[in-house]
């Protein structure tokens, strides 16, 4: 033990033993430590396990399985009709939201447009990310209804004959969902585009247009390289999210037309919840997990690269 | 960094340690359902119930049992009916299912596979119970899991100024009226359709309800022997009876990601003349739409059909938790449930029909097609052949992905049974 001098020359004694020195940073982060051990360790660890028994919950001994589950989930073509869905919507989605969201943050920060009018065309182009999933599927359910706004108007003005069920019909059901977490995803590109906008030097502008750049020269030699670690980190990160999308297609297809829509998160949700089939939906998660993990390893790479 | 400052951050790292050490007994340590605490019992029930009957109306009712049990407690746990399939099935594995428990038939063969459900020919046995006053029980290899409380049946609704404008006097009674009357009122144009058929598989309840009701209506029967007998020639001439309604082009569009609520939705808004619907639906329709005028009848038959004709019915079911500490305590509540006067009370505020025989729904003050209603229910029989089946929800869904590859022409209609037979027999 030693003794600490503090001001006013009063001693408070500490406990300072060689071994509550060594614990002491363990026990700064034995919070953090525990809740990730407890949300996120144990439970992965705990699917994994599942995956390997027969099935679990709905059954009083589960017995071991090996990789029989494995083996179900990928000779299930409703699996691999999920999987090409998944990456249709995703990549879709996530091109679809770079483009929008770049495309409206040069809009919003360009000096042609006044204060007033950036002001209202950002609260607009923001208003998709303030509704909820339970909201935004309500109001596409509306728009695309065979009798709603987009009907009318493709009748209207010719295009259609009569109104398309867009949500019902196997050969836009895909679309129709691929558009609706489009508008519901762009503004956070947006607002992290022009974020990144708003940070490039003037003066590399400036320079451009000294050595005769016109604005797409400056577009591809100036912005894009300035956003380029924005827009790596943002892809991929929308990459893992719209892979993970339940609720919006929950709420409007639930997977159908017949299987036109289904995704693997509708899929490996039937598995469990409708078919009680537990394990295989924890194989299913798994499969998900280690293509997230993928993803996830170029995105710290690029993080790393970055600092 | 000064002395005090290192002894500063041990002692906060102790203190760190202090509360995460805290927060893994606050983990661990769980207090125990049902416990008992100066000989007074603590049962849990947990349903859907209180948030669909009016405000306090079950706390009342729970009230009155706890008077007459002084020595017993209910807990109620309260959710929405998906919320609380999910926690039911969940729960049964974690051991942490409730005393008593609100049962839908869909769901009590899972639970019972899942060594869920207390065998309650046991209780009814032990207990002296008169069983015969039950209208129904459901029952797994000949043992009672489920009693069902209230029922709430399915007949057709009609609007009546569509169909009078469709030049219709009268509710269809058979098949093929309803065919010419659909077709009538979809020729009215616009966005108005004779019926709606509901497909949508997030919940593809629409095969119970909307299809199947057309096979049990005709005294038909998808099951034989217990078995998946979806090839029979009843099944077939119905779904080919479906299959020419949307032929016909007299089904609301977008039928295949349509939910319940939607069909209630058109109807409400006068954009269907018919559909085949929940009694629970109807002060929803007439707060919603005071002016629309509508019917209720049986659902039409297959013509030349003469027998009594089954109606789709959903229950509020009750069960008993096969690891409650206290059967005996959870098994008054399920009689009390069951008495003639509560259930009675349950039903009249469900405006559902009584699950005790000798019960009266007093539908006096409510509106008449209820009474209405209970005549038909009286007239003919409930019939739901999905109650008890295994995953009966992924039956339907399997039976609604098939059908919907019929609707787009991709399959012939004999095909499509056969393919839902196969697949419904790998799952029995």
């Amino acid at each position: 033990m030693t003794s600490l001098r503090v001001r006013g020359g009063t001693a408070r004694r500490f406990p300072s033993s060689n071994l509550v020195r060594a614990l002491a940073p363990y026990g700064f982060i034995s919070p953090t430590g525990i809740l990730i051990i407890v949300l996120m360790i144990v439970p992965i660890v705990m699917v994994i396990g599942y995956s390997l028994l027969d099935n679990v919950i709905t059954t009083p001994e589960s017995k071991f399985a090996g990789l029989a589950n494995y083996i179900a989930v990928f000779t299930d073509p409703n699996f691999l009709n999920a999987v090409k869905n998944t990456l249709i919507f995703t990549v879709c989605s996530v091109v679809a939201h770079l483009v929008l969201g770049l495309g409206f943050a040069l809009m919003l920060n360009s000096p042609l447009l006044g204060r007033l009018s950036r002001a209202v065309f950002r609260v607009i182009f923001i208003l998709p990310w303030l509704f909820t999933a339970a909201i935004i599927a309500i109001l596409w359910r509306l728009i695309l209804d065979p009798n709603g706004v987009i009907n009318y108007v493709l009748v209207q003005t010719g295009l259609i004959h009569t109104g398309v069920a867009w949500f019902a019909t196997p050969a836009t059901a895909l679309l129709a969902v691929t558009v609706m977490n489009i508008w519901a995803g762009y503004p956070f590109f947006m607002i992290s585009l022009l974020a990144g906008l708003q940070g490039i030097p003037r003066d590399l502008y400036e320079a451009a247009t000294v050595d005769g750049a016109g604005w797409f020269v400056q577009f591809r030699n100036v912005t894009l390289p300035q956003l380029r670690p924005i827009i790596v980190s943002m892809a991929t990160l929308d990459l893992l999210w719209t892979t993970q999308q339940f609720a919006l297609i929950w709420l409007t297809t639930g997977g159908g037309p017949i299987n036109f829509t289904e995704m693997l998160s509708t899929f490996t949700y039937k598995l469990a919840f409708s078919n009680f089939e537990f394990s295989e939906a924890s194989a299913s998660a798994v499969i998900i997990l280690l293509g997230s993990l993928i993803v996830a390893f170029f995105y710290v790479r690029q993080q790393r690269a970055q600092d | 960094m000064g002395k005090e400052a290192h002894a500063k951050r041990r002692v906060l790292g102790l203190l760190g340690a202090a509360a995460a050490a805290t927060l893994i007994l606050a983990g661990c340590s769980g207090t125990a359902g049902g416990s008992t605490s100066s000989g007074k019992v603590t049962i849990e029930f947990s349903q859907w119930w209180e948030p669909e009957l009016p405000a306090g109306a079950l706390k009342k009712l729970v009230g009155e049992f706890e008077t007459a049990n002084p020595n017993i407690t209910v807990k109620l746990i309260s959710g929405p009916y998906a919320s609380i399939q999910d926690q039911t099935t969940t729960a049964v594995a974690s051991g942490t299912m409730a005393d008593v428990v609100g049962l839908d038939g869909a769901w009590v063969s899972d639970l019972v596979k899942q060594g869920g459900l207390d065998n309650l020919s046991k209780e009814i046995t032990s207990s002296g119970y008169d069983a015969s006053q039950l209208s129904s029980q459901v029952k797994i290899s000949g043992s009672t899991y489920m009693i069902p409380v209230v029922n709430f049946v399915y007949p057709m609704f009609t609007n009546d100024d569509l169909l009078s404008k469709a030049g219709v006097s009268a509710p269809p009674t058979t098949q093929s009226e309803f065919l010419k009357d659909a077709k009538a009122v979809s020729a009215l144009g616009g966005p108005v359709k004779g019926w709606i058929l509901p497909l949508g598989t997030t919940n593809p309840n629409g095969v119970q309800n909307d299809i199947m009701s057309w096979l049990w209506a005709s005294g038909g029967s998808m099951l034989k022997n217990g078995e998946p007998n979806l090839t029979s020639s009843k099944v077939e001439d119905t779904v080919n009876f479906v299959k020419s309604l949307s032929d016909a082009k007299a089904i609301a569009d977008g039928a295949a990601t349509l939910q319940e609520t939607d069909k209630v939705t058109q109807f409400t808004n006068g954009q269907v003349g018919m559909m085949i619907d929940s009694l629970a639906h109807i002060d929803t329709i007439r707060k919603a739409n005071p002016n629309l005028k509508f019917s209720i009848s049986a659902i039409p038959a297959a013509d030349g059909y003469s027998g009594k004709r089954g109606i789709p019915f959903a229950s509020w079911g009750i069960g008993v938790s096969n690891k409650s500490a206290h059967k005996a305590e959870a098994w008054k509540l399920v009689e009390f449930m069951m008495s003639k006067k509560t259930n009675s009370t349950v039903s009249t505020l469900a405006h559902g029909f009584p699950g005790n025989t000798g019960s009266t729904p007093d539908f006096s003050t409510s509106d008449p097609l209820y009474s209405q209603a209970f005549k038909i229910y009286q007239a003919g029989y409930p019939a739901n052949e999905f109650v008890g089946l295994p995953v009966a929800n992924e039956l339907m869904r399997d039976f609604d992905v098939e059908f919907q590859k019929v609707l787009a022409g991709d399959e012939s209609v004999s095909a499509m049974l056969k393919a839902t037979q196969a697949q419904w027999k790998a799952k029995f």
